[in-house]
């Protein structure tokens, strides 16, 4: 097994990458139970947001600790407007109408965002400023920061009193409503926090493979999409966890199998777990609410 | 849901509706046969946009130049050039709507393109069905002009093939560089990837060579890490990568992150101005083959170079090359035919003979490939560096 430490780390350092996107789509899922299937595009435009702000900032000739700052906060500010904004215009008029309806609007909103990037930046691949010259420490910056991350989110959502509204809702919005819980600020919030998250996730994702492309959300939202249902979509940890294995997964089959099927690991997995364990690996089953 | 809400759908919808009319309307093609017409049409289909919009994009450019000059001196029999370019967007179901278009309805004369040879392969079916003639530029893939095994009748096409480009660089690692170990990393979804490597290995092994390790990847994939890791461990002479410069800029990248320092080496799908902006200097002292060179010199190379200079402000590739030598083939088959009428045209297509293309002297051989030399460059800071001409 020549290689496995490099191999191991490689894989844990992409998977814990998808662990952060999976997170956006599993709160979104846990709170609307809707796939925002624009969550990946989300993440795209923030990996340009990033791109832009570093350009302008000059970040390509000498990343100091302020540039990086003000990339990861363009990239940051983008995302939640973005996020916003699809919240409100695309999924709240819709959040009384079939479930099949918003899925829809969902995949609207990521053609919509894929097509709209390649007419305003050109479909030619784009390189991002190299952020961590020293290679050796990216995998234990990109985990180190990822997990850390996932502990605020599991705080914000656990210990806060939004994170005990956003528990509410997703639990019941009617009753939530009743209780004083103003329902549309919760979903927004949620919205918020997922699309940072997918900007947090961009900016390392390009610090790592610095090659930027309108489409590049596509395939990291269906792989973090997998690792959501892997973990069992709807829990944070489930998708921490999901997204691990799918890193790790593709990264032996890739060094030790056959470079092929590295896609197909994805998706071959997706529907061992579809078949032997719906809920996921950490999910619960649900009760159908009557 | 709100009568709102539902007011806002229709209206997006229209508008939508609205906008697509309106594209249909600006792209509607001429309609009359080919020979009421008093132009010769030329359908171009390519990637204007998507992941290979550089490819497509200076085709066009070659193809527009080619197609400004000839009409500059008096058209082609007398009839002007007209160029109707069509954005497939590197989409293979895009391309058989695209050329289905050219050949039914608006009854071109010629239809060129694509540089992707998986592309070439979608639409050469309907060329050949429709008996509409077909140049390629630079679609290398083998199958392109075959029909079941045997030359298809309109295809053709003004590049050199795939087993050609693959043994050249074989030869050239094995003979220049002296490498005996080659690794090869291959774009699995690429028929043109998977062809230059399968020559490759097939001529590397002949000349006494060994292959590490053969890993793929996917066109669109960014990272690369556990196929490099795994190339590393082998510790080849050189990686053959015959991919697109969108994957081989950051190939190159991680190649060096992993610890390999030896040459990457590929195929004409590096030529691009954006491999080097974004590989930076991970790719300084590689090798490529490609078509041809504007180190080569020679009165047509010089004059192509300068005018596509003069129009578009930069320098052409040598996918702009061989657009250029595809539109001045066909153009010089009609003069040859006298006529446009296709069945007269792929004849004298297919007898051209000693052609001064820019991208070399192209004869048609029975499987209607151009067979011309191949050159070498080299990756020096952001030039690539003419190394040497390898004959078939």
């Amino acid at each position: 097994m020549q290689n496995l430490p490099s191999h191991l780390i490689d894989g844990v350092m992409i998977g814990s990458l998808y662990a952060l996107i999976a997170l956006g789509y599993t709160m979104v899922y846990g709170v609307l139970k809707l796939i925002n299937f624009a969550h990946g595009d989300v993440f795209m435009v923030g990996a340009y947001a990033g791109l832009f702000a570093g350009l302008a900032v000059g970040a390509d000739a000498d990343p100091s600790p302020l540039k990086i700052a003000v990339i990861v906060l363009a990239a940051v500010a983008a995302c939640v407007i973005l996020g916003l904004l699809i919240e409100r215009l695309a999924y709240r008029p819709l959040r009384t109408a079939p479930r099949l309806t918003a899925l829809i609007t969902a995949i609207g909103i990521s053609l919509f965002l894929e097509n709209g990037a390649q007419k305003l930046w050109t479909a030619n691949p784009r390189s991002f400023p190299d952020l961590i010259p020293n290679a050796a420490l990216r995998p234990y910056i990109v985990v180190g920061t990822a997990l850390l991350l996932a502990l605020a989110l599991e705080f914000i959502v656990k210990r806060t009193r939004v994170g005990r509204a956003m528990r509410a809702v997703s639990q019941d919005k009617d009753a939530a409503a009743l209780m004083g819980i103003s329902v549309d600020r919760i979903i927004a919030f949620t919205f918020a926090l997922g699309s940072a998250l997918a900007a947090a996730a961009a900016i390392l994702y390009v610090s790592v493979n610095p090659k930027i492309t309108p489409t590049m959300g596509l395939m990291l939202g269906l792989k973090a999409f997998v690792a959501a249902v892997i973990g069992g979509i709807g829990s944070l940890p489930g998708a921490l966890m999901g997204g691990i294995i799918l890193g790790l997964a593709e990264e032996l089959i890739s060094g030790y199998g056959a470079s092929s099927y590295r896609d197909a690991i994805a998706f071959g997995l997706l529907i061992a777990i579809l078949i032997f364990r719906p809920s996921g690996l950490l999910g619960r089953g649900m009760v159908e609410k009557v | 849901m709100t009568l709102n809400a539902r007011n806002i759908f229709y209206v997006g919808f229209g508008a939508l509706a609205l906008a697509l009319l309106a594209g249909c309307n600006k792209n509607a093609g001429p309609s009359g046969s080919a020979s009421q017409r008093g132009d010769v049409l030329v359908g171009e289909y390519g990637s204007l946009t998507g992941s290979k919009a550089d490819f497509g994009i200076t085709t066009d450019r070659g193809v527009q130049l080619a197609a400004d000059q000839l009409n500059e001196s008096g058209g082609i029999l007398g009839k002007k050039v007209r160029v109707i370019a069509q954005d497939d967007q590197g989409n293979a179901d895009q391309v058989a709507t695209i050329v289905t278009r050219f050949v039914t309805s608006d009854k071109v004369d010629l239809v060129l393109g694509e540089v992707a040879s998986s592309l070439s392969l979608r639409a050469a079916p309907i060329c050949e069905d429709n008996k509409v003639p077909m140049i390629t530029p630079s679609s290398t893939n083998p199958e392109v002009t075959l029909r079941n095994g045997k030359a298809a009748d309109y295809i053709f096409r003004v590049c050199f093939i795939d087993p050609f480009q693959g043994t050249v660089m074989a030869r050239f690692a094995t003979n220049n560089l002296k490498a005996k170990k080659a690794a090869i990393l291959r774009d699995k979804s690429n028929a043109y990837s998977v062809g230059l490597a399968d020559y490759f290995v097939q001529e590397f092994k002949r000349l006494g060579g060994t292959v590490t390790v053969d890993q793929a990847y996917s066109e669109g994939d960014d990272n690369f890490r556990a196929q490099l890791t795994d190339i590393a461990g082998t510790k080849p002479d050189i990686i053959y990568v015959p991919g697109y410069y969108s994957e081989v800029s950051l190939i190159a990248k991680q190649a060096r992150e992993a610890g390999i320092t030896v040459p990457l080496a590929g195929g004409d799908g590096w030529d691009s101005s954006n491999l080097i902006t974004n590989a930076g200097t991970a790719l300084e002292g590689c090798y490529f083959s490609n078509h041809y060179s504007e180190a080569q010199g020679g009165p047509v190379i010089t004059k192509f170079v300068s005018d596509f200079k003069a129009k578009y402000k930069v320098g052409p590739n040598a996918l702009a090359a061989l657009g250029y030598d595809a539109m001045n083939i066909y153009a010089a088959a009609v003069k040859t035919a006298g006529t446009t009428e296709s069945s007269k045209v792929i004849a004298a297509l297919a007898a051209v003979k000693d052609f001064p293309g820019v991208t070399g002297k192209i004869s048609m051989d029975g499987n209607h490939n151009a067979v011309k030399p191949a050159v070498v460059l080299q990756i020096k800071g952001d030039k690539f560096v003419y190394v040497t001409t390898v004959k078939p």
